[in-house]
């Protein structure tokens, strides 16, 4: 069975499109539909297999990142979202997506004192697009299952995984859910821009919920579905595929 | 009530602004002393609120609660001016978007607090500045230079007094009428200038002649339309004029200048290829249209954004990119943008700061505005920037040059417009307001040090997701076929909009009816007004029910403001009473014609001999370091390259994905092997000898840049931007037609139409001096050529860095003695000698050959010579792949430094694999070619000419030299 994808469009969303393709060249059936038409008929998610919050600056992004959309997920769509998970479906925040998702509290970092962790300004201070090596560390999050160490691009601004302190990191990291980092060109976790490019803390990309079903991530697996899309392709070696498809393929293959 | 929200880092966490400002206050030599700390505010008025509310705002909506703090209290609360806990005694400085000003931020957080389930509030946003460690001059010093702009912004020093943020008040209507019966010539020339029309006094004459007729006054709506229709931003009347035009070869008269020449051009290839020609749609639509793909055409436009810029360059370049972005909408029944070219011209960013003449921002400022707009607004597009150059000369001082291009893709069947009589004219997008007014005529007069002042309005900041919203609607809506047709609002807004489409038909319109940002706007400002992010569609009735509710669905607003009748007249009225009445003809065809007067005169320049020496590494590294040829990382990276997913060769390549690309590549329609290649030429030091070499040159690169990469030279199309002085100047006009007729010629050889262009004059700056006289800075005249080039499957692209030890190193091409305009040149200070000359037939068999060889696998990397000639080239192919060279000069009878630092067009620097040089030298036997030597494991470029070292550098310090003079922070 071919898994339907939700890639949730919204004012300022703009990775909607080449989501919907790498979904679509893992397997899946990806249907890009506005956030108007979702909070107007919350029972549509229900028809989904996979929810994506893909890249972008939604609704301009320049209040706090993923903000506003995240408020009208968090607040609006409450009990569609509740469901869907309790369902054991997949949830994929890429980049303006993951913030978005941070916001949602669909990724587990929110408790009784408000949010434990967040995605801030980079340290460099300014939007930075560039590639980036990243390991996963072993964990339960789906969309990294068989993956280890690849290259995939940022581009963001805000992209600094921050603790609310140091019970809240101990808490989240403990659990096993820091599950992507940012690593040099020995694999070994980055601390010195640009291989960390924004000075996130443990050199965090990516962080999953505690079911592992639920999973954000600063890189954009979407941007590296073809070979010529690596920035030194011309100078080999040769690659079937770009390494971010299995992001996508690991999505659809969880309900095969 | 107003409210105030104050948002600062939470203690132990950075205040990077404040950081970042101590830092340039440093650097520009304001003070070395200061220390501040900073917040973020949101002005919040709302008659429901109460401080519980505003504090659930403050934490939900507005503040990152692990990394901020923030502090809620009416806006006249003392709390507010106290600095964060610790900071000592201090100045407060409050930045605040003027009334009336786009604040995007604001809209974000109005439409987010309605979010919360809140009534909506009125929002605007405010930074606040502490600063310590220096005195009250200083801290108003610092103000001014850095942390505000009088165009846009207003600067409260201590508490804020502001009561509330109504910018509106009530508007009646009341008719206004402009005499000009009985006006003199002078008087009418007070007129044009007080009235801010710039029109001539051939032109006022003839509007003074029609009213006479009439026997009646014009409104100043009529006048206002006549002045934009006829500006020369909007009707190109100097270049598409008559034109006597006298040079070494004689005297030459044109009737249109532009279509005589460069327009010429494309009309007789076009002609040439018949059945095969692949232009679709030329010097017509907001862009110009060339064959693609099976399913898509591509369309290209390139637009100038100076004036604008030169005060304020971060709403100057956003609104620059936000514009050319919504020309590619605006084409045929709208083409989807896929990605975007920026160009700049600016002073060097270490001018003094003393040597600044009033009026005038200091050129790091400008860069760092420039490249700060054009991020925000095509990032948050998701439109990747993948090209651009940077050219510094001190003469853009007063002018910097903004050129902003963007490509887009259209289906074949949309690709042509056609309003039909009875349509409703429909607005799409963003509101007006009184932004933006005579933005069309403010750009066809010349920059003054009181520009500021005079012309504030015309300047605007944009609201990027406004126009994605647009963008959204109008291409479903161009698919559902709701639509005859489409044309953005750009200089000139609804007037100019109106006006071009309903040339045909007729137009009546009911301003009243215009969504505007606040109220009091009069029918003229509504109809002059030049806000973003707007556009207007042509709406057949039975379609309108459907239109409106797919940008409700999308949260877009749009209004019927009128209908299409067809009257051929121009019907203005306000809640039913006609304020302007005018017949189409008048506006599109009643322009008087002038003839202007052109001359040029060949400049002899000495030839240029370099300095004689034994060891050239130092001028390698010199030139490597030049301002125009140093890395552009920094600005590069802050654009989003690669969204949409298209992006197969990228402005930075090679081993650390840090080397120079000639061009870029991008696949535009996922799953196609197709690609489209976006390049550009641009040289104005090589005008300074002669502007026909000038012109010639910039095709060449720009069409070599694009041969480079893979494109394919038989299907490059070309665009041109002329930025020039003062064009009444006989001399100035003339070197401009002479560049034309470059253009004309050489294209014509190479086969590249020229597809669109625009012109951008009068770009001078006048101020006076210290000591009260009057002075006027002209840019040098500029020319930019933007290629869009194809290939046919991108998997056979190369890139410029070196890939493998062994290979083989040639130079295709001949090499003279041309140094005029060129870096060695100007590195010794002297102007050079002649510029190099492009040898049209001999590069257009150069770009095939190549091209075979590229297509046939024989090419592993390949790189363009431009400034610095053949040393620079080989270091940057070095440097980028990580590999270095032994290079032997083939034997010449040219010296040493003019092998190495000439900079003669058409050539280039191929790597070809060791086992294929004898397939690849047959294929190059009619063709310039020379061996050069070979790819090294060896971390140095090592040159020898005649048995003789000439150039030894290890290519980390060409690297190193390379990247650090605008490396910024």
């Amino acid at each position: 069975m071919s898994p339907k994808v939700l890639v949730l469009r919204a004012p300022g969303v703009n990775c909607d499109e080449e989501t919907a393709y790498a979904f679509a060249q893992a397997g899946a059936t990806p249907l890009r539909l506005h956030v108007q038409e979702l909070l107007a008929h919350p029972a549509r998610l229900g028809g989904f297999q996979i929810l994506c919050l893909p890249g972008g600056f939604s609704y301009g992004d320049d209040i706090a990142s993923g903000r506003v959309l995240g408020n009208q997920l968090r607040l609006k769509l409450t009990d569609a979202l509740e469901e869907f998970r309790a369902a054991g479906k997949l949830v994929l925040g890429i980049c303006n997506g993951f913030q978005v998702l941070m916001k949602t509290g669909l990724l587990d970092v929110d408790d009784a004192g408000g949010p434990q962790a967040t995605l801030t300004w980079n340290d460099h201070g300014r939007y930075e697009a560039r590639w980036v090596r990243v390991s996963t560390a072993p964990s339960a999050c789906v969309f990294l299952r068989g993956m280890e160490q690849f290259e995939l691009p940022i581009a963001h601004a805000e992209g600094k995984i921050m603790f609310r302190d140091a019970a809240a990191q101990d808490q989240i990291l403990g659990a096993g859910r820091g599950v992507l980092k940012y690593v040099n060109e020995r694999g070994e976790v980055a601390t010195q821009f640009p291989a960390n490019p924004n000075g996130s803390i443990a050199a965090l990309a990516g962080l999953c919920d505690s079911t592992g079903r639920i999973f954000g991530l600063m890189p954009h697996p979407e941007r590296f579905i073809s070979p010529q899309q690596h920035p030194s392709w011309t100078r080999g070696p040769e690659r079937k595929e770009g390494a971010g498809l299995q992001v996508f393929r690991n999505a659809v293959e969880y309900f095969a | 009530m107003l409210w105030e929200v104050d948002i600062t880092p939470r203690p132990g966490h950075a205040d990077r602004a404040a950081e970042r400002l101590a830092q340039t206050a440093c650097e520009r030599g304001l003070t070395p002393n200061l220390t501040a700390a900073t917040a973020r505010g949101f002005l919040i008025e709302s008659a429901s609120f109460d401080r519980a509310a505003v504090e659930r705002i403050a934490a939900e909506v507005l503040c990152d609660r692990v990394v901020e703090g923030f502090v809620v209290a009416p806006v006249d609360d003392p709390v507010l001016t106290n600095p964060p806990a610790g900071f000592g005694e201090s100045h407060l400085v409050q930045v605040l978007p003027k009334t009336g000003v786009m604040d995007p931020v604001a809209l974000s957080a109005e439409r987010a607090i309605a979010d919360l389930g809140l009534a909506k509030p009125l929002v605007r946003t405010l930074h606040k500045y502490w600063l310590g460690g220096i005195d009250v001059a200083t801290a108003k010093n610092i103000a001014k230079q850095l942390l505000a702009n009088d165009a846009i912004e207003q600067v409260q020093f201590g508490p804020l007094t502001i009561k509330s943020l109504d910018a509106g008040t009530p508007y009646t209507l009341k008719l206004r009428t402009t005499p000009l019966a009985g006006l003199d010539d002078a008087g009418l020339m007070h007129l044009s200038k007080s009235g801010q029309f710039y029109l001539q006094l051939a032109e006022m004459q003839t509007i003074q002649k029609y009213f006479g007729d009439l026997g009646r006054e014009p409104t100043d709506i009529e006048l206002e339309t006549i002045a934009q229709t006829w500006s020369e931003h909007c009707s190109h009347k100097t270049l598409a004029g008559r034109i006597a035009y006298r040079d070494e070869h004689g005297e030459r008269r044109f009737e249109n200048m532009l279509k005589e020449t460069i327009f010429a051009a494309t009309q007789t290839l076009r002609k040439q290829w018949g059945a095969d020609d692949w232009c679709v749609s030329v010097f017509k639509d907001n862009a110009g249209v060339v064959k693609f793909h099976p399913e898509f055409h591509a369309a290209f436009k390139v637009e100038t954004h100076n004036h604008p810029s030169a005060l304020e360059p971060y709403g100057g370049a956003n609104t620059g990119l936000g514009g050319v972005i919504r020309d590619t909408l605006g084409t045929g029944l709208g083409a989807k943008p896929v990605c975007s070219t920026d160009v700049f011209c600016f002073a060097p960013p270490n001018t003094s700061a003393d040597a600044l003449p009033q009026g005038v921002l200091h050129p790091r400022r400008v860069l760092q505005g420039v490249v700060e707009g054009v991020r925000d607004y095509g990032n948050r597009m998701g439109i990747p920037t993948v090209n651009g150059a940077v050219c510094f000369d001190e003469r853009y001082l007063g002018n910097p040059l903004v050129f902003c291009g963007n490509v887009g893709i259209i289906p074949p069947d949309k690709a042509f417009k056609e309003p039909q009589p009875n349509d409703f004219i429909v607005a799409i997008g963003g509101r007006t307001g009184r932004d933006g007014i005579h933005g069309a005529t403010f750009s066809s007069a010349e920059l003054t040090s009181e520009s500021e002042t005079a012309s504030g309005g015309a300047v605007q900041i944009g609201n990027a997701i406004e126009e994605k919203k647009v963008q959204d609607v109008l291409l479903q809506a161009r698919d559902r076929g709701l639509f005859s047709a489409v044309t953005d609002c750009g200089a000139g807004g609804f007037s100019s909009a109106v006006g071009e489409m309903g040339e045909k038909i007729g137009a009546e319109v009911w301003l009243e009816k215009a969504p505007l940002k606040y109220a009091g706007l009069s029918y003229t400002e509504i109809w002059i007004s030049e806000a973003q992010e707007r556009m207007v569609l042509s709406v057949p009735e039975q379609h309108w029910p459907e239109l409106e509710a797919l940008c409700a669905a999308e949260e877009v607003e749009a209004t019927v403001l009128g209908k299409f009748t067809p009257t051929g007249r121009l019907t203005l009225t306000y809640d039913g009473q006609t304020v302007g009445d005018l017949p189409m003809d008048l506006l599109h065809n009643g322009r008087p014609p002038v003839v202007r007067q052109a001359s040029y005169e060949p400049r002899p320049a000495p030839a240029f001999t370099p300095p004689k020496k034994d060891d050239h590494t130092a001028e390698l590294l010199a030139i490597l370091g030049a301002l125009n040829v140093a890395s552009k990382e920094w600005i590069i990276r802050q654009y989003d390259h690669e969204v949409q997913g298209g992006s197969v060769v990228k402005p930075l390549v090679g081993l650390a994905h840090d080397g120079p690309s000639d061009a870029a590549v991008v696949q535009p329609v996922l799953g196609s092997p197709q690609g489209l290649v976006i390049s550009c030429g641009i040289n104005p030091c090589y005008g300074d000898a002669d502007p026909y070499d000038m012109a010639a040159s910039a095709i060449d690169e720009a069409v070599r840049n694009c041969v480079a990469v893979g494109a394919d030279p038989s299907r490059i199309a070309v665009l041109d931007n002329f930025c020039w002085g003062d064009c009444e100047q006989p001399a100035t006009l003339g070197s401009l037609v002479r560049a034309a007729l470059a253009c004309h010629d050489v294209a014509l050889v190479l086969g590249t139409p020229f597809i669109s262009g625009k012109d951008s004059l009068n770009n001078e700056f006048k101020y006076t001096d210290a000591s009260g006289e009057r002075r006027a800075i002209a840019i040098p005249p500029t020319l930019l050529i933007s290629a869009l080039g194809q290939v046919a499957d991108v998997t056979q692209c190369v890139t410029m860095d070196l890939k493998t030890p062994g290979n083989v190193l040639y130079l295709i091409g001949e090499t003279h003695a041309e140094f005029g305009g060129s870096q060695l040149a100007l590195l010794h200070r002297q102007p050079g000698g002649a510029a190099p000359k492009v040898r049209a037939e001999a590069a257009k068999q150069i770009f095939t050959t190549l091209h075979g060889a590229i297509q046939a696998g024989q090419i592993r990397a390949c790189h363009d010579l431009s400034e610095g000639g053949l040393a620079v080239a080989l270091a940057e192919m070095c440097f980028a792949g990580g590999w270095g060279a032994e290079i032997d000069l083939p034997e010449s009878s040219l010296t040493v430094a003019t092998q190495l630092f000439s900079e003669s067009n058409s050539r280039f620097v191929c790597e070809v694999p060791r086992e294929l040089v004898d397939e690849f030298e047959a294929r190059m036997v009619d063709t310039p070619h020379a061996k050069l030597g070979v790819v090294s494991e060896s971390p140095l470029l090592q040159i020898v000419a005649e048995g003789k070292q000439v150039i030894d550098v290890n290519i980390a310090a060409a690297k190193v030299a390379w990247q650090a003079p605008l490396k910024f922070a």
